[in-house]
């Protein structure tokens, strides 16, 4: 009954050591930062195409993958992999649901706090969500609403001991790329383009 | 020394002794009384699982209110209280030490307990594809989380691992221990070192844990306190108050009967003497009736004593028609009516001997015990005590009053030929929902605590499981192993999405064999390292990163194998008791099946179970677990109608023999059978399913009617009878002192208790009724006679 939950939040553990670090305490929100989110907050949803590179240490080269990232406001994200290997992945109402060939796994974010931060970080970006954003991370504001930079710092020390930065950059409503940089080194950046016509 | 005072001896040895027996008498009150004495295969380890199996001592326990930190802080007191308490074997509310350990467990065994690792997986190629999968798998989160491991683990055999473990539905987290999926409750499961059948030690167990909870908040400051409470459920608590509350009711229901009879008879006779004299032969019945049940079964159930309630119901009878009735030569008169009343009841209730149902039989013993006792007291020991003829108060005025009324209410006795087409009419109406089909129709829980369990059980990740495969085998390691067999064949229907997925004990314990095979796949360290060169070209990973890995496999290959000991102190120690069990003289391995969605399994996921079982090649079979219950009880309910017409038709039988006459035996059964009739009709249209102690209650209207059909039957013949005004008296007394005892009955939150009320209660009434409009009407000789005489 419990082996295989007991397992997950172990791994979890694991994972929330593994990554870790001190954050930079933020500048105080630019007036663009408002205008950012109002316009971010009107956009109810989007399709764009992204690619993921991940730098770890004890590879020799970066590992990439690719597919679709869809966004239905506010809280309804789907992470469609198709290289190397297709997987789903649907963030809807706190719930992540992860499909990989036949095999389906259900997370309730409720039970991996640890975990929230990540997914908020985008999330809360698309959807214009200043207050979640704040609730998770010292946020910084940079740039102009044409071109602009967010740096996200984990509020809580359980994310900072694996996590030290997310950067978003982005033009007016829409994403470009999110660098998330671990303690350890590891990085990984996830760029976002819009979608070539279907 | 006289007859008397030989009978009043004789009595008081026997009183004595049956006392002793009683106080040494073991009882129960769990619900093992409504298990079957005998029964199928699959029925014996569904009792012995019950009864015995691991589950049998499971406690749930729910903490509420405050809010989110406070309950943790609680359930975190709590554990660590209970697992210093040697009332329990195992503590876990999902806390970070526990799933530490098990995490290591996994992780230290994973080349013994991936069921991926064989030869193949470690040949060069199989090495270059499992890496690989491992690689792309870091690009999702469960890989991220993987990371750390990866180059101890680049084959990934914890993932595998962990992938087939998620297959059950877990208790949600928060705070850092279990809550329910709301989020609203904190949760723990405890294991009672005491065995399922052992209540008095499960009461203490849950004694200990509301005072560690007590204890727990203690700690707290007082406004954090105030809020919170304690919710517990499972087998163990079902058990303690299931006797408890049949404790309860058999206690307070007997003395609430006693005690109303006790007023109507001293409110009629006027004398305590005569009052005291009545109990006599009841408590007489009921010690003897307990002995018996106590000396032919290994354990009294509670229930039984429960059902003893009905035997004051008819016991006091005997007594009131001796008093009331008082004749000059009562040996003569009407003590051979009374005892072919008694030989009529002991008839029906002889019929209840050989049922399965252990319940049913012990009230059939104990009521045959009973009843000869009291009418035995009632004829040898009673009259001696009697006060002088005349220190009674006569009741032959009341007698007269009936008569009168009687006379006047003849004339309806045509209208009772509408009571069996009434009756059969609303029968008809109601075929299709006659009869009750469920086993929990017998459960003395309430329906409260029955749904308490649902919800906490859905919260823990532990619904009741309603489909098992069950694999028996002589010896665990036989069961394992031909469970891995089984678990194969499941695996593609889980892939397939026909079922939602699968429980087995060797995934956390496999066979000795299958882990021998499994070590034996590992190569040597030297071997190792010349095929990861091989497996790692085209991969962005030097094969000096994975010496981790090198020396690990070198580690497993020498592990001693893994045995149930070695799972001590991790939670799969409890996984594998409960899925592999003792059953009969073997050992049977347990798979609960989960359907889609982890509802039930659709009939096309049945058939393709039990196509995967035949392809398994070992034996076994699928169990379901609600089908088999209620397959349980319908088997109980068709046995007992057939008892119960068996138990007609020997009272039928005997009264041919006794009053040898077909008329006179069809003037007796006639009002007995439009009673039940009537009361079956009355219970369908006030909406009641009829269940096993309805069928009981008719059977008990027909054995205590009897009575009653039989005075009316010796009124009306020449045989010596005293006066019908005093039989008439003493036969409203007797009825009104049965349907109190029944009535009282009816309003007991035990189930099984309250139906058997509800029938007999109204039957008993309807029955007296119809006897007396259907008696031929009496002669004015022999009743001018009698008169005379009194």
């Amino acid at each position: 009954m419990t082996a295989a939950r007991v397992v997950r939040q172990a791994l979890l553990a694991v994972c929330a050591m593994l990554l870790s670090v001190p954050a930079a305490q933020p500048a105080p929100a630019d007036p663009a930062f408002g205008q950012l989110l109002a316009l971010l907050a009107a956009r109810r949803d989007g399709q764009v195409a992204f690619t993921e590179v991940q730098h770890l240490a004890m590879l020799e080269r970066p590992l990439q993958s690719s597919g679709e990232l869809l966004y239905q406001a506010p809280d309804h994200l789907e992470k469609r992999t198709l290289q190397p290997r297709p997987e789903t992945l649907v963030l809807d109402h706190g719930v992540l649901t992860a499909r990989r060939g036949q095999r389906t796994h259900v997370l309730s974010l409720r039970d991996y706090p640890q975990v929230v931060p990540f997914v908020e970080s985008i999330r809360a970006t698309l959807a214009g969500d200043g207050a979640a954003l704040e609730r998770y991370f010292h946020v910084s504001f940079a740039g102009t609403l044409e071109h602009w930079t967010l740096e996200l710092a984990p509020a809580e020390a359980t994310v900072a001991r694996s996590v030290q930065l997310i950067r978003i950059s982005g033009e007016r409503d829409s994403i470009r790329t999110v660098e998330i940089r671990q303690t350890d080194g590891d990085e990984s950046v996830l760029t976002l383009a819009p979608v070539r016509s279907p | 020394m006289t007859g008397a005072a030989r009978a009043a001896l004789v009595w008081i040895v026997l009183v004595l002794l049956a006392a002793v027996i009683v106080a040494h008498a073991s009882y129960t009150a769990d619900m093992s009384a409504f298990l079957p004495r005998r029964a199928s295969a699959a029925q014996r380890l569904l009792v012995e699982q019950l009864r015995a199996g691991p589950a049998a001592h499971l406690v749930i326990a729910a903490i509420e209110g405050a809010d989110a930190t406070t309950r943790a802080q609680v359930s975190a007191a709590l554990a660590a209280r209970l697992r210093s308490d040697a009332a329990f074997i195992s503590v876990n509310n999902g806390d970070a030490a526990q799933l530490e350990r098990d995490q290591a467990f996994l992780f230290e065994h994973r080349y013994l307990l991936s069921p991926q690792v064989n030869a193949e997986r470690f040949s060069a190629g199989g090495l270059h594809t499992a890496i690989g999968d491992s690689l792309d798998a870091l690009t999702s989160p469960e890989g991220l989380l993987l990371k750390p491991l990866f180059t101890r683990d680049p084959t990934g055999e914890m993932r595998v691992i962990i992938d087939s473990l998620t297959a059950g539905r877990m208790p949600h987290t928060s705070g850092g221990v279990w809550t329910s999926a709301d989020g609203a409750r904190a949760l723990l499961v405890a294991q009672t070192r005491a065995a399922g059948s052992d209540t008095d030690g499960q009461q203490a167990a849950l004694v200990a844990l509301r005072r560690a909870f007590a204890a727990a908040l203690a700690q707290l400051p007082p406004a954090r306190r105030d809020s919170l409470t304690l919710a517990v459920s499972g087998p163990p608590v079902f058990a303690v108050a299931a006797r408890a509350t049949i404790e309860q009711q058999v206690l307070r229901l007997s003395t609430l009967s006693a005690l109303l009879i006790a007023l109507l008879l001293l409110a009629l006779y006027r004398s305590p003497r005569a009052l005291a004299l009545t109990f006599v032969p009841v408590a007489s019945g009921a010690l003897a009736g307990v002995a018996a049940v106590a000396l032919a079964f290994p354990v009294v159930h509670g229930i039984t004593l429960g059902f003893g309630v009905t035997l004051i119901g008819e016991a006091v009878d005997y007594s009131i028609y001796l008093l009331v009735q008082n004749p000059p030569d009562f040996a003569r008169t009407v003590w051979p009516t009374i005892r072919l009343g008694m030989l009529t009841s002991i008839c029906g209730f002889a019929a209840l001997l050989p049922s399965a149902f252990p319940g049913l039989a012990q009230l059939g013993l104990y009521s045959i015990a009973g009843l000869i006792a009291a009418a035995l007291v009632t004829r040898c020991v009673l009259p001696q005590w009697l006060p002088r003829r005349g220190a009674l108060r006569d009741l032959s005025g009341l007698g007269a009053l009936l008569a009168g009324l009687l006379a006047r209410l003849r004339p309806l006795r045509r209208a009772l030929l509408l009571v069996p087409l009434l009756a059969g009419a609303v029968l008809y109406l109601h075929r299709g929902a006659l009869w009750s089909h469920e086993l929990t129709a017998l459960s003395p829980i309430p329906a409260a605590d029955q749904a308490l369990d649902e919800r906490l059980r859905a919260d823990a990740g532990a619904p009741d499981v309603r489909f098992m495969v069950v694999v028996p085998a002589t010896t665990p390691e036989r069961a394992l192993a031909a469970a891995a067999l089984v678990g194969a064949q499941l695996e593609p229907l889980v892939d397939a999405g026909l079922i939602g997925g699968f429980e087995s004990p060797a995934r956390y314990l496999p066979a000795l064999a299958v882990q021998r095979a499994r070590q034996a796949s590992l190569p040597p360290p030297g071997e190792l390292r010349e095929r990861l060169t091989e497996a790692l070209t085209g991969l962005p990973l030097a094969p000096a990163r994975l010496e981790p890995f090198v020396r690990e496999v070198q580690q497993a290959r020498d592990a001693p194998l893994l045995t149930r000991a070695a799972l001590d102190g991790t939670s799969f120690a409890h996984g594998v008791d409960t899925l592999l069990v003792r059953s009969g003289a073997g050992w049977a391995a347990l798979l609960p099946v989960a359907g889609v969605g982890f509802g039930e399994l659709s009939p096309a996921a049945v058939t393709a179970v039990r196509a995967a079982l035949a392809a398994a090649g070992v034996p076994a079979q699928l169990l379901d677990i609600k089908g088999e219950a209620d397959r349980l009880y319908a088997g109980y309910l068709l046995q007992a109608v057939q008892l119960a017409l068996a138990g007609l038709g020997a009272i039928v039988l005997l009264l041919l023999l006794a009053l040898r006459s077909a008329r006179r035996v069809a003037n007796v059964v006639a009002p007995l059978i439009l009673a039940v009739l009537a009361v079956a009709a009355l219970l369908t249209a006030t909406g009641h399913a009829l269940g096993i102690l309805h069928v009981v209650g008719m059977l008990l209207i027909v054995a205590v009617g009897s009575n009653y059909a039989l005075f009316f039957d010796r009124t009306h013949h020449p045989s010596p009878a005293p006066s019908p005004y005093l039989t008439l008296a003493s036969l409203l007394v007797a009825n009104v002192a049965t349907v109190t005892a029944f009535g009282v009955l009816a309003f007991s939150s035990v189930p099984v208790l309250a139906d058997l009320g509800s029938t007999v209660a109204p039957g008993a009434l309807l029955a007296l009724l119809f006897a007396a409009l259907l008696a031929p009407p009496p002669r004015a000789a022999a009743g001018a006679a009698a008169l005379q005489s009194a």
